[in-house]
């Protein structure tokens, strides 16, 4: 039992950093139709920036730590958005398979940049936040854990807050539902889209810097397995969808994490995929997404 | 004006031929960059300096020597690429290389069927040099290091049950963590959990939750060393504070980087220590520093980078040519070779035997414990 609960833990650590990396995903797939695949590289941006920034605090204190987390999602907000400006807006209206190639594109010119600027060995992460380990009964939580799994559930009730409460939501909604319409009622779609991509790359940043002080050892690829599998979860949950992206994201990693501690550990990537080919089988649009038939 | 443009680039072409024969062309293929830089930076620093030492002495029949480079980017594919480049591009009379077994799998097949031989400096998976009559190698092979940390698990750790954490995606860490479990069985030890994982994965929290569960004295880790420091980190965060211990694929200073006070009551094996005080050691451990800088320390792979050029240019003395076959010929009668890692000594397969050092992790600081003999 305790070891049940151990591995529940485990699985839901990693799966809210999945979670994290999804929301970007979903977010501009809601807005634009397009999957960015540049934001697993804007992920590993974040850690990067996470790390010079973490030479210039004292390790190990609160304050230090969120001074190199919140630097790090405005200068990946920023990146995000220089990246929507110069690259995916003047392809705005042309075909969605251009944006999407022009999206890998600007993943591998990101990660191949960053080769040359980080250099292509890995990096030691430094400890950011304080550490301790907590005992409950024959649990060990560490409070790396906890503070990954904190932080992703605020930032995910801050961008529910964001998206349903503010007017900058409400036209993010707008521009979702029907851009076209969004322009006629008064809506300057770029100042939207722009904000988007910002909101979701400060997302990447906080999950990349959550990712490294989690497993601290970050490299200029160190983006591609996370972002594939945050992909995967954005789908699992119905891309577009933003509740659908958390629970993609938590599941995934739950059920990575049980297969990794089974005798089946081998197997675990092919097994997390092919439940995701099961359930997609069975629920096309995803977990909580609506079927709508579309051309890409 | 056309004739004398033309001529001079006859001239230009004749004196590039010329230089170019003037040398003997060494291929070198390495994982200067990406996740296992440590390997291919410290072979090729040990290789750079043996070639240097060689040249200022005169070079080898009556010609310097020429390193050409490769970084494979610790990618898979590249070596593959690299090794076929420096055949058939740079026409090399042999190739040196790889620290990793997977990456050396890759390039020896194709060494091989160009007849040019090759010497994997640390390679230790015995597939490497069964791939065909042209593979060497100057270290000694799994098979003996497993067996090595399989009766050190059990006389110093005094370890009964041992759970094994390998990467199912590292021909090294397959074949070691195999030869481990024969040895280890053999003797009477348990084998109580077996977990594996993917080359880049960094969560192993998963696994070592089920290490911890079915309550090992030791884990024995056969992999890199990026996954060994990250496994540690985790098992101590999740409360596992059995020790670890693991193959020569742990030897870099980042392990240390990474996994901090982790590792400490850890233990590895591996080829060479420059803490030995047998003045060879020490006199290379000075060359190293003064050609790379102070802060430059060589390892396993520094030391049996060099050690591989010597064997070679050794081996095209005697052959007196550099030719493919003839040096072949000679690489394989190479006997009683005394270089930095001890004395080489090529046998039927291609191999060498040589002794294994057992390396202690003490207050996060590398400490020599013993010397394990063939």
């Amino acid at each position: 039992m305790s070891e049940f609960l151990q591995q529940l833990l485990n699985g839901l650590s990693l799966g809210a950093i999945y979670a994290l990396i999804a929301l970007g995903y979903t977010m501009v797939y809601g807005v634009l139709r397009f999957i960015n695949f540049a934001h697993s590289d804007v992920f590993m941006v974040g850690a990067f920036i996470g790390y010079y920034l973490g030479k210039l605090v004292p390790e190990g204190t609160l304050w230090g730590g969120l001074l190199v987390l919140s630097g790090a999602m405005i200068g990946c907000a920023l990146l995000g958005m220089f990246i929507e400006r110069v690259v995916y807006r003047p392809l705005r209206h042309g075909p969605t398979l251009n944006v999407l190639i022009t999206a890998i594109g600007v993943s591998l010119l990101l990660e191949y940049t960053g080769q040359i600027v980080f250099g292509a060995a890995p990096r030691t992460f430094p400890q950011i936040f304080p550490t301790a380990n907590y005992h409950v009964g024959s649990l060990t939580i560490s409070s790396n854990q906890v503070f990954v799994i904190g932080v992703a559930i605020l930032l995910m009730i801050a961008l529910q807050l964001i998206v349903f409460k503010t007017k900058i939501g409400t036209a993010m909604r707008a521009v979702s539902l029907n851009p076209k319409a969004a322009q006629l009622v008064g809506v300057n779609n770029n100042v939207v889209i722009s904000f988007t991509f910002g909101l979701g790359s400060a997302l990447a940043a906080a999950g990349g810097i959550l990712y490294a002080m989690n497993y601290p050892s970050i490299d200029p690829l160190m983006g591609v397995m996370p972002g594939l599998k945050a992909f995967v979860a954005a789908i699992l949950g119905g891309i577009g969808n933003i509740p659908g992206a958390a629970l993609g994201g938590l599941l995934l990693g739950t059920v990575e994490t049980f297969i990794g501690g089974s005798q089946f550990s081998t197997y675990k990537d092919a097994i997390a995929f092919a439940i995701l080919i099961v359930i997609l089988l069975f629920k096309p649009a995803g977990l909580l997404g609506k079927f709508t038939i579309e051309k890409v | 004006m056309k004739l004398a443009s033309r001529l001079l680039l006859t001239l230009v072409v004749l004196a590039l031929a010329l230089h170019a024969q003037d040398t003997i062309k060494v291929g070198e293929y390495a994982s200067l960059t990406g996740k296992e830089a440590s390997f291919g930076q410290q072979s090729h620093k040990g290789l750079t300096l043996a070639i240097e030492e060689l040249n200022a002495a005169g070079g080898v029949l009556g010609k310097k020597l020429e390193l050409i480079t490769e970084d494979n980017q610790t990618k898979p594919g590249e070596s593959a690429t690299a090794v076929k480049k420096l055949i058939s591009r740079d026409k090399v009379v042999a190739l040196i290389g790889e620290v990793a077994s997977g990456r050396s799998l890759e390039a020896a097949p194709i060494a091989q069927a160009a007849k040019i031989p090759m010497i994997a400096p640390a390679a230790t998976n015995p597939k490497v040099t069964q791939t065909g009559n042209y593979i060497f190698r100057v270290c000694f092979i799994d098979p003996f290091q497993g067996t090595v940390m399989a009766k050190f698990a059990q006389t110093d750790l005094k370890a009964k049950k041992v759970a094994v954490l390998s990467s199912v995606s590292n021909a090294y860490s397959v074949g070691l963590a195999k030869f481990f479990k024969e040895t280890f069985t053999a003797n009477g030890g348990i084998i109580v959990s077996e977990k594996n994982f993917s080359e880049g994965d960094k969560d192993f929290r998963a696994q070592l939750t089920a290490v911890k569960a079915a309550g090992a004295d030791a884990v024995f880790v056969p992999s890199y060393y990026t996954e060994a420091a990250l496994i540690a980190r985790q098992a101590r965060d999740l409360g596992l504070n059995v020790p670890f211990f693991g193959g020569d694929g742990w030897v870099a200073d980042q392990l240390l980087e990474i996994g901090g006070e982790a590792l400490n009551g850890c233990y590895y094996s591996t080829h060479f220590s420059p803490e030995n005080k047998d003045p060879v050691v020490q006199a290379f451990v000075k060359k190293f520093k003064a050609r790379w800088g102070a802060n430059e320390n060589p390892d396993a792979f520094a030391a049996l980078g060099y050690d591989a050029a010597y064997v070679l240019v050794d081996a095209i003395k005697r052959a007196g040519s550099t030719e493919g076959p003839k040096l072949r010929n000679a690489l394989a009668a190479t006997k009683n070779f005394s270089g930095v890692t001890g004395v080489t000594n090529i046998d039927a397969n291609r191999d060498a035997s040589k002794p294994a050092a057992i390396i202690a992790i003490k207050n996060g600081k590398l400490e020599f414990l013993k010397t394990v003999a063939p």
